[in-house]
C-alpha cells in the first residue's frame, strides 16, 4: 500500500498514459485533451463569432467526461493518497529556482506564487497564469494537438508532424524558461 | 459515458500521484535536471506504439467493431512548429499542458481556474486570426 500512497515514479505514471490511450482507442474514441477548451467555447456559444466553433460538440461530450473524470482524479490523488507532499526536485534545479526568488522550491507540490490561496490577490501572478493559459489555447489550436494529442498519440502512431509539434514545444519550453521565467518571480 | 469518465480518474491520478501535473517537474524538464518527464513521455510513446503497432497487425479494433480512430495529421511543418512553439511558451508558464491544467483544477490549486479561461480565450483568439497565419 506504500507504493500507492507515495509518489509514483515515471515507469508507473509512463504507461499508465499509455493505457488511458489504449483504453479510449478500445473505446473508439482517441486521446487529446486540447480540443475540450473548442468544444468548450462552442457550449458558451462562441459558434457567434467564428465558424471554427461551428461543432457538434455532442459528439465530443465524451472527451468532457474524460477531462470531468481528471478532475476527480486530481482530487483523489492530491487530497486522499498524497496530502501536502511536496516534489522531490533535483536540488539543482531547486537551487537555481530559489535564485529566481521563488520560494522553498519543492517543498510544496505546486509553487505557492502560482497556485496557493494567495496567488488570487498577485496580479503578476493572475498575469502569467493568464498569458500562459492563452499561449496554451492558441498554440494548441494552432498545432493541433498538445503533450496528449502530439506528444502521446501522434509520436506512438509513428507521425512526423507530430514530431515537428514535439520539437516546437521544447523550442517554446526553452525560450521562455531560460529567458522569461528568470525574471518573473 | 460512464466508462470515460472512469479512464478519466485513472488520467488524473497517474498525473498527480505521478507528479506531471507538477510546475516544478516541468521546470526541471526544461533545464534537463531530470529524468522524470522524459521517462513518463518515452514510455507513454514506446508503449503506445506497440499496443498500436500490435493492433494493426493482430487486427485488434474498437468496441464499435471499427479500426482505432487514430487521427492522421496532414503533412506540413509551419503550423506544428509555430503553433507547438506558441503551446510551449505557455506550458513552461503555467506547468500544465492541457490535461494537467484541468487536473489541477480538480487537485485543489484554483488559481488554474486563470489559466484555463487563458485557454479558452487563446483558443477565441485563434479562431479570428487563423486565416491569416502560416499553416
Amino acid at each position: 500500500m506504500d507504493i500507492l500512497f507515495s509518489p509514483w515514479p515515471w515507469y508507473v505514471s509512463g504507461p499508465l498514459i499509455a493505457i488511458s490511450m489504449a483504453l479510449l482507442l478500445l473505446a473508439g474514441k482517441r486521446f487529446g485533451v486540447s480540443s475540450n477548451f473548442q468544444t468548450l467555447c462552442t457550449i458558451g456559444g462562441a459558434g457567434k463569432i467564428s465558424d471554427f466553433f461551428q461543432i457538434n460538440w455532442r459528439e465530443r461530450k465524451w472527451n468532457l467526461a474524460f477531462v470531468f473524470g481528471s478532475i476527480i482524479g486530481g482530487a483523489i490523488s492530491s487530497f486522499l493518497m498524497r496530502p501536502g507532499v511536496g516534489v522531490d526536485l533535483n536540488p539543482k534545479t531547486a537551487e537555481l529556482l530559489e535564485s529566481w526568488g521563488m520560494q522553498n522550491p519543492g517543498e510544496q507540490f505546486a509553487p505557492v506564487e502560482l497556485y496557493s490561496a494567495e496567488a488570487w490577490t498577485s496580479p503578476a501572478s493572475l498575469m502569467i497564469l493568464l498569458v500562459g493559459g492563452v499561449l496554451v489555447g492558441f498554440g494548441t489550436r494552432y498545432a493541433d494537438g498538445c503533450t496528449s494529442g502530439h506528444a502521446i498519440s501522434g509520436l506512438s502512431s509513428l507521425q512526423l508532424p507530430s514530431l515537428i509539434a514535439v520539437v516546437g514545444f521544447f523550442i517554446g519550453g526553452l525560450t521562455v524558461t531560460h529567458l522569461v521565467l528568470p525574471y518573473i518571480f | 459515458m460512464l466508462r470515460f469518465v472512469l479512464i478519466g480518474i485513472l488520467f488524473g491520478i497517474a498525473l498527480t500521484q505521478g507528479e506531471i501535473v507538477s510546475w516544478y517537474r516541468i521546470a526541471e524538464m526544461f533545464q534537463f535536471q531530470s529524468f522524470h518527464m522524459y521517462g513518463v513521455i518515452g514510455s507513454a510513446v514506446v508503449l503506445g506504439a506497440i499496443f498500436i503497432q500490435l493492433a494493426k497487425r493482430l487486427g485488434w479494433h474498437s468496441s464499435e467493431g471499427k479500426p482505432f480512430d487514430i487521427f492522421k495529421y496532414p503533412m506540413g511543418w509551419k503550423r506544428y512548429l509555430l503553433g507547438g512553439t506558441i503551446f510551449g511558451m505557455g506550458w513552461a508558464l503555467t506547468g500544465g499542458c492541457p490535461g494537467p491544467l484541468f487536473i489541477l483544477l480538480g487537485a485543489g490549486y484554483t488559481p488554474v481556474l486563470v489559466a484555463i479561461v487563458g485557454g479558452m480565450i487563446g483558443t477565441i483568439l485563434y479562431a479570428l486570426v487563423r486565416k491569416h497565419l502560416p499553416h
